[in-house]
């Protein structure tokens, strides 16, 4: 019988299709890991509702432990907990810095309509003079910023609460 | 009548209907980041429609599937609000009507997450987080372009003009509702018009625009009675189902 840990492990070999450096661990998509005997349950909860790479992560968790000699594997989705930015793991907010995609910061709640706008430092100089261009980016989960001092135009990974 | 079903469907037909008429924009928006913030829009609604008519299916249990209500009704079955068949016009008009309703489901939502019933609290929970960003969304625009230009006041005061008749139907409430509410399914949502209303007013204050009071109100999308509209978007939304069945791609 194969150990969660060993699953775990694992699953630390899944990536995200749409922000390649981020595993599905480092995401904090997968909810628990169960094993009954040759069994294998792995529960992941949706980033958002529409995000078209569920789909894609589901089928990639089932191969990756298909190749690792797992064959009984059951991937499901539960809604609840609803996912927040705040699993994403530290390591995986540094990968994500490193990528080139500026990760969550503490955001106001979104009720607060025209909302001091929040420093989000510049993932290329580092620089905290940047603007948001529009809330809503290249994906379901991003936000699309410029820095004003090296003009770089960037992704910003949103806080979701 | 099976209630949670009807319930569940009205939910999910919103979002479905929504989420169509969103995506007409795809490539056709004012400025690229507004055709991606639409179409982003658009997605977390057909993904919440997803997770609805998924569960409707389910309650039914009738060995349907989300794909075979969502693509394999007729008109009269569809139970979603008139408003959000209403053709999008402008970008001004797009965006009252969509905040219109944000302000309805985040209110909405909020109540939901102390449903009864843990699979509608679960979707509440999880839709609530990405409506928040919409409703952020379309209040920005609606207080832009209501104080903004002469031009652009004036396109968006005719929206809500054209819109506002459909207003009364967000909080229509029948057997449906009353039963589930006896059940514990519901909790009280009495208070939702009376904060819908507050948060309205105050956003259309600050975008100086004027609410004209309607002497009729359309309110029998509920029970499938639709605007000429529907019929429209159902052609282009069930088109592949219909002339290849079971299509998948
Ligand atoms: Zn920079």
């Amino acid at each position: 019988m194969v150990e969660a840990k060993k699953i775990w492990q694992y699953l630390e070999e899944v990536y995200d299709p749409e922000v390649p450096v981020l595993t599905v661990v480092d995401l904090g998509i997968v909810q628990s890991v169960d094993i009954d005997g040759e069994r294998v349950e792995v529960k992941i909860t949706p980033s958002y509702s529409g995000c078209p790479a569920m789909k894609r992560m589901e089928e990639d968790i089932i191969e990756k432990l298909n190749e690792k000699g797992i064959n009984d594997v059951h991937v499901e989705l539960v809604l609840s907990p609803a996912w927040t930015t705040d699993w994403i793991s530290e390591k995986g907010k540094e990968k994500l810095k490193a990528y080139g995609i500026a990760p969550p910061q503490d955001e106001p709640d979104k009720s607060v309509l025209f909302a001091e706008p929040i420093v989000v430092p510049c993932p290329k100089c580092g620089s905290k003079d940047t603007k948001l261009i529009s809330q809503f980016g290249s994906t379901a989960c991003k936000a699309h910023y410029q820095c004003n001092e090296c003009l770089e135009p960037f992704d910003y990974f949103k806080c979701l609460k | 009548m099976n209630h949670l079903f009807e319930y569940v469907l009205r939910l999910g037909d919103d979002s479905l209907i929504l989420g169509h008429r969103l995506s007409e924009w795809c490539g056709h928006g004012p400025v690229l980041e507004e055709d991606i913030a639409m179409t982003n829009i658009a997605l977390d609604l057909v993904g919440q429609a997803n997770s609805l008519l998924e569960y409707a299916a389910n309650v039914e249990g009738k060995g349907k599937t989300a794909d075979d209500l969502a693509f394999l009704r007729i008109d009269k079955e569809y139970r979603n609000l008139i408003l959000v068949e209403q053709p999008n016009v402008d970008f001004g008009h797009t965006m009252m009507r969509q905040f219109l309703f944000d302000a309805y489901r985040k209110i909405l939502f909020e109540k939901l997450l102390e449903s009864g019933d843990e699979q509608i609290a679960a979707i509440a929970a999880k839709s609530l987080k990405e409506t928040k960003y919409h409703l952020k969304h379309s209040s920005e625009w609606v207080i832009r372009l209501g104080d903004g230009t002469e031009e652009s006041h004036r396109r968006i005061q005719n929206a809500l003009d054209t819109l506002w008749r459909y207003t009364e139907e967000l909080f229509y409430s029948d057997e449906v509702d009353e039963s589930l509410r006896a059940s514990g399914v519901l909790p009280d949502l009495s208070s939702l018009k009376q904060e819908w209303t507050n948060y309205v007013h105050a956003v259309l204050n600050e975008a100086t625009l004027e609410i004209k009071e309607e002497t009729w109100y359309f309110q029998n999308g509920r029970q499938g009675y639709h605007s000429e509209h529907l019929g429209y978007i159902l052609a282009e939304l069930q088109f592949m189902q219909r002339a290849y069945p079971g299509m998948e791609w």
